[in-house]
């Protein structure tokens, strides 16, 4: 048999993913994490009195916090299978793929094992996120002169 | 290529498995379990070598045997440098074979026994193999603890480890003939699609075991193959009519058998890894081999030859089919 054929036959035993199913939990669970930390950052400038800018720092660094917590305890990659992308975007996803491969190579030493290993999965996403800011930023700089 | 044998036995074996596997439904038949994935050890990797450990273990007081009375070890698995079987062997002592073919690695190490007793250069051995759930995810996947959605078609390596004592006494199950597959790439690279990759080296080697033996299919009351899953099971059926005309009616594959498929909705498409075909063929198929329900049954351990490294590269996945035929001792 061809491969291509075979692929065909591949293809027709292939079950289909139920994508709107899976987007509209991701859309939800993504949009709930929005909320905690619309109200985090609430929270920090009413109560704590602090400034809005850096009360959005204090949110992303309550929701890593919280998000590594949870990989810890062993429940958030089963929270990941169920949300999928509603919690791998957030910035829970980032902390929850870093603490992950931390806890599994703990096993094999500080610098070999969690130092080798820590960004593993958040390295692509730190190398890029610099990259595609610098490109973006130089865009913003030639085109709009810095502005916008 | 097919090997006939005449003398050679499958006298005992020996199955783990850790806690999935133990609430699965072929629970009954395996001779020890464990509730947890460490089995005392501190990582999974050394926890999967005491799985190889422990089956020899039990291989070993069911025959009635020593470390020192067997010739030959042959132990494979799905770690890098199949290092949980390296470190079982330097703990068990007994003179050691290393193989790898992934998945279809237990039947390799059948089919290498059964040589060299059919051969008479050694009177007894032991084939064992061991795959870890996390063991295997680590390694190939995504840090366990990140999880990580996966599609339907994935399966989920089982956690045990399967040993069996070969010998020419003539006990238990005859090891009648076997058939050594080849490697077959049909261009798949999806790495969550494994019973697609490995479909094709299954039928092939099906076929070319039926030619060579000049049988029929209905000569067997049971083809097993281990472990297509659930998807992969229907590709082979389709792929066997389509292209060899063989209507595949009895059979099985062990990917479907092992987990409790309805209730347990995170082994997807069913179980994996070198230990599923075993554990499932050693503890349960031969219960019914033994009573005689079964008689002559053709075991098709199927791998999936995927190596991180080349499908980063863009290259498809090769696999490979053994096939091995056991019958009831008369």
């Amino acid at each position: 048999m061809e491969k291509n054929r075979y692929k065909d036959l591949v293809k027709k035993h292939t079950p289909k993913e139920n994508r709107l199913y899976n987007g509209m939990i991701a859309f939800l669970v993504g949009g709930v994490m929005g909320v905690i930390g619309q109200l985090l950052v609430q929270f920090y400038a009413y109560y704590l009195d602090i400034p809005t800018k850096e009360a959005g720092t204090f949110m992303i660094i309550t929701l890593i916090f919280i998000g590594c917590l949870l990989t810890a305890f062993g429940f958030f990659d089963k929270w990941v299978n169920f949300a999928k992308c509603g919690l791998i975007v957030p910035i829970t996803g980032f902390a929850h793929s870093m603490m992950s491969a931390a806890l599994e190579y703990r096993k094999e030493g500080f610098v070999t094992g969690i130092g080798a290993n820590m960004l593993k999965l958040a390295g692509t996403v730190i190398i890029f996120g610099v990259v595609s800011a610098y490109v973006f930023g130089l865009l913003r700089l030639l085109l709009f002169g810095g502005a916008l | 290529m097919t090997f006939r044998y005449k003398n050679v036995y499958i006298n005992g074996t020996g199955t783990v498995t850790g806690p999935y596997e133990k609430k699965g439904p072929l629970s009954p038949y395996f001779d020890k379990t464990y509730n947890d994935l460490y089995f005392g050890k501190p990582t999974w990797e050394q926890a999967e070598s005491k799985l190889i450990e422990d089956s020899v273990d039990i291989v070993l007081a069911k025959v009635g045997k020593t470390r020192f009375d067997v010739d030959l070890h042959i132990s494979g698995d799905l770690l890098n440098q199949i290092a949980s079987s390296d470190y079982a062997a330097s703990n068990i002592g007994i003179p050691f074979f290393g193989v790898y073919s992934a998945c279809a690695t237990s039947v390799e190490g059948l089919i290498l026994g059964a040589n060299m007793i059919e051969a008479k250069q050694v009177k007894n051995c032991i084939c064992s193999v061991s795959s870890h759930n996390n063991g295997a995810e680590k390694q190939f996947r995504y840090p366990v603890e990140y999880g990580g959605p996966k599609p339907k078609t994935a399966t989920f390596t089982t956690t045990g480890g399967a040993s069996a004592y070969l010998s020419y006494d003539k006990k238990g199950i005859r090891v009648e003939s076997a058939t050594v597959g080849t490697v077959i790439d049909m261009g798949i690279k999806d790495v969550y699609h494994m019973g697609a990759v490995m479909a094709p080296a299954a039928a092939s080697t099906i076929c070319q075991h039926l030619n060579d033996t000049k049988r029929e299919i209905d000569y067997y009351d049971l083809v097993l193959t281990g472990d297509l899953g659930v998807y992969g099971k229907q590709i082979l059926k389709d792929y066997m009519k389509s292209e060899y005309h063989i209507n595949l009616k009895n059979y099985n594959d062990t990917a479907c058998m092992i987990f409790d498929l309805e209730k347990e909705k995170d082994v997807h498409a069913g179980g994996s890894g070198p230990a599923c075909a075993p554990l499932v063929t050693y503890g349960y198929i031969f219960d019914l081999m033994r009573k005689k329900e079964l008689k002559r049954v053709l075991l098709v351990a199927t791998g999936a030859l995927h190596s991180t490294t080349m499908v980063n590269q863009k290259l498809s996945i090769p696999a490979i089919a053994h096939a091995i035929s056991l019958e009831v001792v008369e």
